[in-house]
């Protein structure tokens, strides 16, 4: 490992990636929550806890693909057209749910219409996210400095499961974080659906991460081969200790605990897709060094990086703030 | 599919969803500088109208930014998916300007947009005004580093081609500051503050028409005319020195603009219209003026002028399109400009709230924004074909290597959802500005009932109607 300019970017790009699922996960989650608590002050409710902050999240999207761009684009040329049907289906779906974020108060005889549109967008949007997760991680053909696949490759077994999986997570998401900022009946009904995503999410988490090291012998080396194993060994504890603490927050009703340890899962998954893809970007095929733009490119982008990710978090960190404690349907944050 | 190629499928795509992109920033840029000023008029004066105006102005920005949120998210991720090549080669260049636009506009306008629009009881007036300059700014930002990407397609600086024929930057000054971006950061900026105030302009106008004693609907309608007055001439005389500009670094796209198919060494003529006829190589039933072209475009009524003959033909961009779309948005600049000027006088007559035809004129402009920014933007775009990178990578080069099909079907989904969509925002927009702005207007309420008929008075918020006493 060496600290050179591909390796500091490589850092940034996944911390921006991280830094979306965290935080557009429990906002996709609450839309995907929508068809399980009717009511419509209950929805306004749902809504107005994120209303404020999703916009902010869903731009670390935008700097996850851009940042792509200017630092790795050898990846983003070969990336995004292997996952083209994905992607776009993805952006569809952030369409659909981004507008119902106006429209449906804009409305009393559609309203229902902007419902449907804000949950089947957050579903179809964090499957697809999913599906693009599995695709790239089962490896992706590449021949010279592009893509050699068709346009229905990404669609397998693994990328399905992936796809389901990343629904049911970011749902945990979704329903620890209306605990922390709902009171009465959402707050209760989030409760008991955390009770049954939960179990759900660590099953799935557990799945997919056996059948990673069979889709390819440099998973299986990365995470099964002796001495490695103990480098790599306290990720899975790590997840069945965020598990228990999980749980027993649920049980006993707390309403910080079971977000901060549903955040920990998907920090640790993530960490444990690092470590399967490193150094690689486009798994099995194209390192960070072969992908990275010229120096001059990351040395560019690194300055303003280095001053403003600082500022955007600390300003992103006030907007939270501002918006702090519990949000109620009728005065929302007004 | 339908017998068209990838390429073809990919540039139809690229040109629908920007074209629907750009109308929302065309707005928003101007609409969020628009409410910056209100609510400074609020606190330097008090006088809580501008608060209302303030409100009522918020509602529309939030549907309309919401859609180009969505709409821009889009845009990131097409270049790889449908120009991957082009992404691959010319990354290491625009890539980091892009880069730029992330960091230092969209986490701007998206962290601070909460606190403008749901933040003022919580934060406080003086914070929240620092907020809304700070989405305001934002815009800015973004105009300005996704115009210098463009500019840079357009006039390549600065760069050198590496080993593996990617484009790389030598000296990042001259990318950022290329040859065309003063002028078209200029062109576009006013152009998104003429938007704006003819869209202000014409929701005032519509309101004073229906009630000559509606306080908010005559200062918005006010600010908007003088924005005509100042704006339009300047914008005429930037457009120009752009033209100009254009005329040094892509003569083509001039010749196209201009219908020259043929050189004119002595004197070229200013075709004000006629039918481009490109299998003849001339304009059919042109009206023209002798001499005018060289005029303007060379200072001196008999300089030299060449024509699209001494471009090779693969090389020329295509001149109906170029010929027309420059000519609408001409004729659009040259209209506001004449509406500025009427408002002056009538200003000067005090006439300018009892002039119905004009307030008629006025509403009937509403969108004329939108369709000259459209116009420009596809008499630069088109008039650059068939490069990407002018001069240096051809459209043809740059585009993915994957089937027609997949580009096929989702360039139908696009058009499908966008027309769905952003037209069902498009409708409830033109209903908010139906609404005649009233006194103590509400801020974004989640459970304020819609008001279909514009009639019901709003409630009452002693606390959002004057400026609250500091604590």
């Amino acid at each position: 490992m060496m600290l050179d300019l591909p390796f500091i970017w490589a850092a940034l790009i996944a911390f921006a990636v991280l830094a979306y699922v965290v935080l557009d996960g429990f906002d996709l989650g609450v839309g995907i929550l929508f068809p399980l608590i009717p009511g419509e002050a209950h929805r306004d409710e749902m809504m107005n806890s994120v209303a404020p902050v999703w916009d902010g999240n869903e731009t670390w999207l935008v700097l996850g693909g851009g940042g792509l761009l200017a630092v790795f684009p050898l990846a983003y040329a070969i990336i995004l057209p292997a996952l083209y049907v994905p992607l776009t289906v993805m952006l569809l779906g952030l369409i659909f749910r981004g507008v119902a974020f106006e429209f449906r108060w804009k409305t009393k005889r559609g309203q229902f219409l902007w419902d449907w549109s804000f949950a089947f967008g957050s579903i179809v949007a964090a499957f697809a996210q999913g599906v693009a997760l599995g695709a790239l991680v089962q490896g992706i053909p590449v021949v010279g400095r592009a893509y050699a696949g068709g346009w229905w490759d990404w669609l397998t077994p693994f990328s399905l499961v992936t796809g389901v999986a990343l629904v049911i997570g970011y749902a945990l998401l979704g329903a620890t974080w209306l605990i922390l900022k709902t009171e009465n009946h959402v707050q209760h009904r989030a409760y008991a659906i955390a009770r049954w995503v939960a179990p759900a999410t660590l099953l799935l988490i557990g799945l997919v991460s056996a059948w990673t090291p069979m889709l390819s012998a440099n998973y299986l080396e990365r995470w099964l081969v002796w001495p490695q194993i103990l480098l790599v060994g306290p990720v899975p504890l790590a997840v069945m200790a965020l598990g228990f603490v999980l749980w027993r927050g649920l049980t006993r009703r707390r309403e910080l605990s079971p977000f901060l340890a549903a955040q920990g899962l998907f920090v640790l998954c993530f960490i444990g897709l690092g470590i399967s893809f490193y150094p690689h970007i486009v798994p099995n095929s194209v390192t960070i060094w072969q992908a990275a733009a010229p120096d001059n490119s990351l040395s560019f982008l690194l300055v303003g990086a280095v001053v403003l990710i600082p500022l955007i978090l600390a300003y992103t960190a006030y907007s939270y703030w501002v918006f702090r404690g519990k949000v109620n349907a009728v005065g929302g944050y007004h | 599919m339908f017998g068209l190629e990838a390429l073809m499928l990919a540039r139809i795509q690229f040109a629908f969803t920007v074209s629907f992109h750009i109308i929302f920033p065309a707005f928003s840029i101007g609409l969020a500088s628009y409410l910056a000023v209100l609510n400074g008029l609020w606190l330097w004066t008090g006088r809580s109208v501008f608060l209302d105006l303030f409100n009522y102005w918020k509602k529309i920005f939030a549907v309309a930014f919401g859609m180009g949120v969505v709409s821009g998210i889009v845009m990131s991720y097409q270049f790889g998916t449908n120009w991957s090549v082009f992404s691959d080669k010319v990354g290491p260049v625009i890539g980091p300007l892009m880069g730029y636009e992330v960091l230092s506009a969209f986490f701007l306008e998206a962290g601070f947009l909460g606190v403008m629009l749901f933040g003022l009881s919580r934060v406080g007036p003086r914070l929240h005004f620092a907020a809304t300059l700070m989405v305001a700014l934002g815009t800015f930002m973004s105009a300005f580093w996704i115009l210098s990407v463009n500019s840079w397609m357009q006039t390549p600086a600065g760069y050198a081609i590496n080993e593996v024929g990617q484009f790389v930057a030598t000296d990042w000054w001259a990318v950022v500051f290329n040859p065309s971006f003063p002028y078209r950061l200029v062109h576009m900026l006013l152009a998104a503050y003429l938007t704006t105030a003819f869209v202000v302009g014409a929701v005032g106008a519509l309101h004073v028409l229906r009630d000559r004693g509606n306080e908010g609907a005559r200062i918005m309608f006010s600010m908007a005319m003088w924005m005509a007055a100042i704006v339009a001439p300047i914008q005429i005389f930037a457009g120009d020195l752009h033209g100009l500009n254009t005329l040094e670094h892509q003569p083509a796209k001039v010749m196209a603009m201009e219908g020259h198919y043929q050189s004119h060494p002595d004197g070229a003529p200013l075709i004000l219209f006629g039918i481009p006829n490109s299998a003849e190589k001339r304009i059919d039933y042109a009206i023209q003026i002798p001499k005018l072209s060289s005029l303007i475009l060379k200072h001196d009524l008999n300089a030299p002028l060449a024509g699209l003959d001494t471009i090779p033909e693969h090389l020329q961009p295509p001149v109906g399109v170029v010929f027309w779309s420059f000519r609408v948005m001409v004729g659009i600049g040259f209209a506001m400009l004449g509406i500025g000027a009427l408002s002056l006088y009538l200003r000067w007559r005090r006439q300018l709230y009892d002039a119905r035809p004009f307030l008629r004129a006025a509403i009937l402009m509403g969108p004329a924004g939108f369709v000259a920014v459209l116009a420009g933007w596809i008499t630069t775009e088109v008039g650059r074909q068939p490069y990407t990178v002018y001069g240096l990578l051809t459209t043809a080069q740059s585009v993915s290597p994957i089937d027609a099909a997949a580009v096929g079907a989702s360039l139908v989904a696009f058009i499908v959802v966008y027309f769905a969509l952003f037209g069902a925002g498009t409708f409830y927009i033109l209903r908010l500005m139906n609404h005649p702005p009233h006194v103590a207007e509400s801020g974004l309420a989640p459970d304020e009932p819609v008001r279909a008929g514009g009639i019901m008075p709003g409630p009452v918020m002693d606390a959002k109607g004057a400026l609250p006493v500091a604590p």
